[in-house]
């Protein structure tokens, strides 16, 4: 067994690490740590099962990273505050999208999770609003170039990204979850509709929505870097979604019929089951998704190059039209040309 | 061919992998009485490699990555492998370790108490602890020194001391040939040569102690002593620590503690031998004041 099935073992199966010598426990850190799942592992390992049974060493790094993950929700969930502070006045609600939505509801996949950015959705009609509130807020944007403004404002789901001046920390402001040249295309109205307070002007998806952007964002947009852990998300949501209504599958293939993503939350459900829960008949295609969720060496390398770059040139025929894509990368490799 | 070395400095297990043997047999020789890694389990990887395929044989570019890389780093000659895989591993505790507070620190000891030395590059931190190193102290490390936030012990760090242009002929005369490494002219900090710390400071690399004097050295300055305030001196340690921010409230009450029972004394000086009598008077003066 290499690495990242090792990693993946020691996710669904903690008791799994019993068996593990030191040079696996080695690459099972170094790619655990790739995945951005250190913290994530050394929860599930030392929270529960596993537990006790930890070579020191393992238990010493444990300890310090649950309590790095700590800290750093400490400061995401900050970043709500601070970004509920500059939005309350125009009175839109914060609506918490990944990793700070989990955190702010204290759901089992915020255990130990990787949180870098604030990532919020607002209705698209109030964008400018937002944005300006923002500005004056203190946050700046990153990109001023005016090509890169552009292409946010005409083709993506999200403003350029914001960084705040003091406190060093970006905000993505969504008004959809997936761009608005994707071949999908998202009703956000209807997310937002049905989007829970969990404090004073903040809110999150609801359960069934929270497992359809995981799936969306994991499968419709990106190469699936990271995948492992997102698909670690979904996994852990559709426990949540599970707890909270017995039907919650065939409710979330309805909404995915409804939002027309019906292939990749199918997918996504097949993928969890393998990797992590009981396993699913797995079809040819769904093969080469594991090949690449798993793509990494026993150094933490990100290994299998040809599976990566045909994800990477998938992630872009998703994202936009063959010409708009040809012509947006022409647009970009000039400018890197042209770059003192 | 992938190359592999695994070690232990300190508390900290690491490993590095190499696609050239050079780097590694290097390593291996210059860290030979180093205990391998606890139960052979390293928590760090780094790794050097060529930037591109063929730049393993042609025109060698060596590339600093691991766990962590810092992108659009300059890959360096291969005539700097073992430079490169200094730094490979440097940053992966500059960037991983997060069981202590990493301070960019170098660090001695004499009689369980430990003086602190901090500086930027250049302010001849790590040529004042070699040189102490080898005289009645021990040497914990010439780059971080390691503060243990449940005690305020200072852990020591003794990997390979980093010595750089006239520094490194100064300590040649004193060590013993066996324990430096090629010397590697024109890097961008200009001739360096890695030397192994003296046994003593291998054999007790699990030995800390409380810290007792805190010294911000800078060479070429003729600015002489100056006390420095608790408060200046927090503030130059935050700047010096990797983790600082990432350990939050547990990093600032031990910082804190640290800097209120630590004399604490910025010194200009011109030459080694001038310092090490500053840092003896200051030593005698101040260490048993320090209120743990």
């Amino acid at each position: 067994m290499n690495a990242m099935r090792h990693l993946v073992a020691a996710l669904r199966t903690p008791q799994s690490i019993a068996t593990l010598n030191g040079d696996q426990w080695s690459a099972l850190v170094s790619v655990a740590r790739g995945e951005m799942l250190l913290a994530t592992l050394a929860h599930r390992l030392a929270g529960g099962q596993g537990g006790g049974a930890l070579p020191p060493s393992i238990a010493a790094l444990f300890a310090a990273e649950c309590a790095h993950a700590d800290q750093m929700q400490r400061h995401a969930l900050w970043e709500v505050e601070m970004a509920h502070r500059a939005l309350s006045p125009i009175g839109v609600p914060v609506i918490l999208l990944k990793g700070s939505g989990y955190a702010a509801r204290n759901l089992s996949a915020a255990a130990g999770r990787h949180i870098g950015d604030l990532d919020i959705l607002v209705p698209r009609a109030r964008m400018a609003d937002v944005e300006a509130a923002l500005l004056s807020a203190g946050w700046d944007w990153v990109k001023n170039d005016p090509y890169d403004q552009a292409y946010y404002r005409q083709w993506m789901h999200e403003l350029p990204p914001l960084i705040h001046g003091a406190r060093d920390r970006m905000i993505d402001v969504h008004h959809n979850i997936l761009p608005l040249t994707a071949r999908h295309h998202i009703d956000a109205g209807a997310l937002i509709e049905r989007a829970q307070p969990v404090a004073d002007g903040v809110m999150t998806l609801d359960p069934i929505d929270r497992l359809i952007h995981c799936a969306v964002h994991m499968l419709a947009d990106g190469d699936l870097a990271g995948g492992v852990r997102n698909l670690w998300d979904f996994h852990c949501l559709s426990g949540d979604a599970a707890a909270f209504d017995g039907a919650w599958q065939a409710q979330l293939l309805l909404r995915a019929e409804d939002f027309g993503v019906a292939a990749a939350v199918s997918r996504a459900l097949r993928l969890s089951a393998a990797l992590y829960g009981d396993g699913a008949p797995l079809r040819l295609t769904d093969r080469l998704f594991i090949r690449r969720l798993l793509a990494r060496d026993a150094m933490g390398r990100p290994s299998c190059p040809v599976t990566q770059a045909v994800f990477y040139i998938r992630s872009h025929l998703l994202r936009m039209p063959p010409i708009l894509l040809v012509r947006h990368l022409w647009r970009k490799w000039r400018m890197a040309r042209t770059k003192p | 061919m992938t190359h592999e070395f695994a070690l232990r400095v300190g508390p900290v297990p690491l490993r590095i992998f190499s696609d050239w043997a050079g780097p590694i047999a290097d390593l291996r020789r210059l860290y030979a009485d180093y205990p391998a890694p606890d139960d052979g389990i390293a928590t760090l990887t780094a790794r050097i490699g060529a930037a591109w395929p063929w730049r393993r044989w042609l025109r060698p570019a060596v590339s600093i990555g691991g766990d962590f890389t810092i992108p659009d780093a300059l890959p360096l000659p291969l005539s700097q492998g073992l430079l490169a895989a200094e730094m490979a591993m440097n940053l992966q505790v500059a960037m991983g370790w997060r069981t202590h507070m990493l301070l960019h620190a170098s660090a001695v000891e004499r009689d369980g108490r430990v003086l602190l030395m901090v500086g930027a590059s250049g302010s001849g931190k790590s040529t004042l602890a070699a040189l102490l190193g080898e005289g009645d102290w021990r040497l914990l490390g010439d780059e971080f020194a390691l503060l243990d936030v449940e005690n305020g012990n200072i852990l020591p760090f003794p990997r390979l001391i980093s010595l750089k242009n006239e520094a490194i002929d100064v300590l040649r005369a004193r060590a013993c040939p066996s324990r430096f490494g090629p010397r590697i002219p024109g890097t961008p900090k200009g001739d360096i040569c890695h030397m192994r710390p003296r046994a003593d400071a291998i054999a007790r690399m699990n030995a800390g102690g409380a810290p007792a004097l805190l010294l911000f050295p800078a060479y070429g300055s003729d600015n002489g002593l100056r006390a420095v305030p608790p408060s200046e001196a927090f503030f130059r340690l935050t700047e010096s620590s990797t983790n600082y921010v990432a350990l939050g409230e547990p990093g600032f009450t031990a910082l804190s503690q640290l800097v209120r029972a630590l004399p604490a004394v910025a010194v200009g000086y011109q030459s080694g031998e001038q310092a090490i009598d500053m840092v003896e008077a200051l030593w005698a003066e101040n260490s048993g004041r320090a209120a743990r």
